[in-house]
């Protein structure tokens, strides 16, 4: 069975928010309606994303370390969102394992928002339904496009390649071997969630040098004294010997 | 959480509509054995229509919770995995039940339907009573486990929340009851006084126990878990966006934590000893004002309570929004 799912690599990811404006973009301009945005440009601005970057700082000064986070819905395999939805707007696709809101059937009464963890999903205060991402379901599926551009707009916006999309259930994917050989882990686990989204852990690339590479015994470099003057007698080859 | 008033008055209003019909069969039930005298027929019909005022006035309010309640049929479709699906279509049931019982007591249509061994008549209202008092519990049921059933909001993921629920309902209905019958059967008030103190004393017990066991939990999530890095410090310095979103308004109280327990506070005064002082007052001296005026305060009480319960449950997604940059 098929399991579509991003991995996010945060040892990758500059916190650009390309992937912000990218999926905004793509799907304030799709057929089910706009992400509804209230005061855009005034003092107090509000709107619906189904995707944002946070910041996180690590450690204490000066041993601290900047995560860029970028969060989106992980669409669990045991997603708690769904079965708390009383119409069924809220489900999850057996074919590819995306979860979806039915705009058509959604009553807004925010119940499934309560049931996910991650505050992945946000309502549409215009449209007054939940509103999630849906790994860009508009377009990975659209053969118009060009098979390259068949990817969720966030991943192909992303200028770092932190972001990667494809099947968590095939293990030679992309992202399985990514989650598999990278240390991929899911968001609280502690849940029983089994998000099917991944990340990728900061990785620190270190040098180890050894003391006796520093100084090398066998230095060629190194100042050496004058070698012994050979007897005349003894037998000559230019490149060992000197006078 | 944000405390929604559209809940909050739903989740009070129906209770004391469940409380007051539970109340009115009990005192049926128990005149049909003989343990109670029988009471006028209209004492039933106005208090299953006070009851029922309790239930529309409920639903009414549930609908402000809604973004598009045009399509609030939709949601009895769930009813096999979704507790507000199964709310949704106990509500109605129940609601006609209440009518049924009420109507059947107002037009005085209750011919007997069988006889028990004892002798005592099973009537049309006996079975609609029944059929009312299973639909009742099983409302207080779905009420309380659409919050019990979250199971990451650990404060209300215990089964006090369901048992709560009931008690404050039925402690609620039992307390109208006493005032009804102190205008229209008062030789019931002191039935329906001493139910409701037991009652009272059974929802503190159960509300206190809640509230015990709230101060010692343990979040099962910290920010490690939340974005999976291994280090005891982690400070949020960006959550994504300067302006505030849902996550930011739906999933937090906005009140200081000393107005939380000062609301704490005012709610286990006006829904404990404040309304069980006027109930021994009102008993004592026969009068109907203090009683009602009881009521009127326990109710108040249990708004706050419901404030309470909403603000205090901390939802895990509020570790992604702990700083704006």
């Amino acid at each position: 069975m098929t399991q579509l799912a991003l991995v996010i690599d945060l040892n990758v990811c500059v916190g650009c928010h390309a992937c912000v404006t990218s999926c905004k973009e793509w799907n304030t301009s799709g057929q089910a309606g706009p992400l509804s945005d209230f005061d855009p440009y005034g003092a107090d601005p509000t709107g619906t994303f189904f995707n944002r970057v946070q910041t996180f700082e690590v450690g204490e000064f000066p041993n601290t370390e900047t995560v860029h986070f970028p969060k989106s819905c992980l669409h669990c395999e045991e997603p708690p969102c769904v079965p708390v939805c009383p119409t069924g707007a809220s489900y999850k696709r057996a074919e590819d394992g995306i979860v979806l809101v039915d705009y058509d059937k959604c009553i807004g009464c925010k119940y499934c928002s309560w049931a996910c963890p991650y505050g992945a999903r946000e309502i549409d205060e215009k449209q007054k339904v939940m509103k999630k991402c849906t790994l860009c379901v508009d377009r990975i599926y659209d053969t118009a496009l060009a098979e390259r551009d068949r990817k969720p707009a966030c991943v192909l916006a992303c200028p770092t390649s932190a972001r990667l999309f494809g099947d968590v259930h095939d293990p030679e994917s992309e992202v399985s071997v990514a989650i598999r050989e990278g240390g991929g882990y899911p968001l609280m686990p502690e849940w029983g969630t089994q998000p099917a989204n991944h990340y990728l852990p900061r990785r620190k690339t270190k040098l180890r040098i050894h003391e006796d590479e520093l100084v090398r015994a066998d230095n060629p470099l190194k100042v050496d004294g004058k070698l012994p003057k050979p007897a005349k007698a003894e037998p000559s080859l230019d490149d060992v010997t000197s006078w | 959480m944000h405390p929604a008033f559209s809940v909050i008055f739903l989740t009070t209003l129906i209770g004391v509509g469940q409380g007051l019909f539970l109340a009115l069969f009990t005192v049926e039930s128990y005149s049909a054995f003989g343990l109670l005298p029988p009471q006028d027929s209209r004492f039933y019909a106005l208090g299953s229509a006070l009851a029922l005022g309790f239930l529309v006035a409920g639903l009414i309010a549930s609908f402000f919770h809604l973004g598009h309640p045009e399509r609030a049929w939709r949601s009895a479709a769930k009813w096999r995995t979704s507790w507000l699906s199964r709310e949704v279509i106990v509500l109605p049931a129940f609601m006609g039940t209440v009518l049924l019982y009420g109507a059947a007591h107002f037009t005085g249509f209750n011919p007997a339907l069988a006889t028990l061994p004892s002798g005592a008549a099973v009537n049309v209202t006996a079975i609609l009573g029944v059929a009312g008092t299973a639909l009742a519990f099983a409302l207080f049921v779905c009420t309380g486990m659409i919050y019990a059933c979250l199971r990451f909001l650990q404060e209300w993921h215990t089964p006090l929340t369901v048992i709560n629920y009931t008690l404050f309902g039925g402690a609620s209905g039992f307390l109208l009851a006493s005032g009804l019958a102190s205008i229209m059967a008062p030789d019931m008030t002191r039935f329906y006084a001493g139910w409701t103190l037991i009652l009272v004393l059974l929802a503190l017990v159960g509300r206190a126990a809640s509230l015990l066991r709230n101060a010692r939990l343990k979040p099962k999530s910290s920010m490690r878990t939340a974005i999976g890095v291994k280090h005891p410090r982690i400070v949020q310095k960006a959550q994504g966006a300067m302006g505030g979103s849902f996550n930011t308004r739906e999933f937090f109280h906005g009140q200081s934590a000393a107005l939380l327990r000062q609301v704490k506070w005012v709610f286990l005064i006006l829904v404990f000893p404040l309304p069980v002082g006027l109930l021994a007052g009102g008993v004592a001296m026969e009068s109907p004002a203090l009683l009602l005026a009881a009521f009127v305060v326990q109710y108040l009480g249990l708004l706050m309570e419901r404030w309470f319960f909403f603000a205090q449950a901390n939802h895990p997604q509020n570790l992604y929004y702990q700083a704006v940059s």
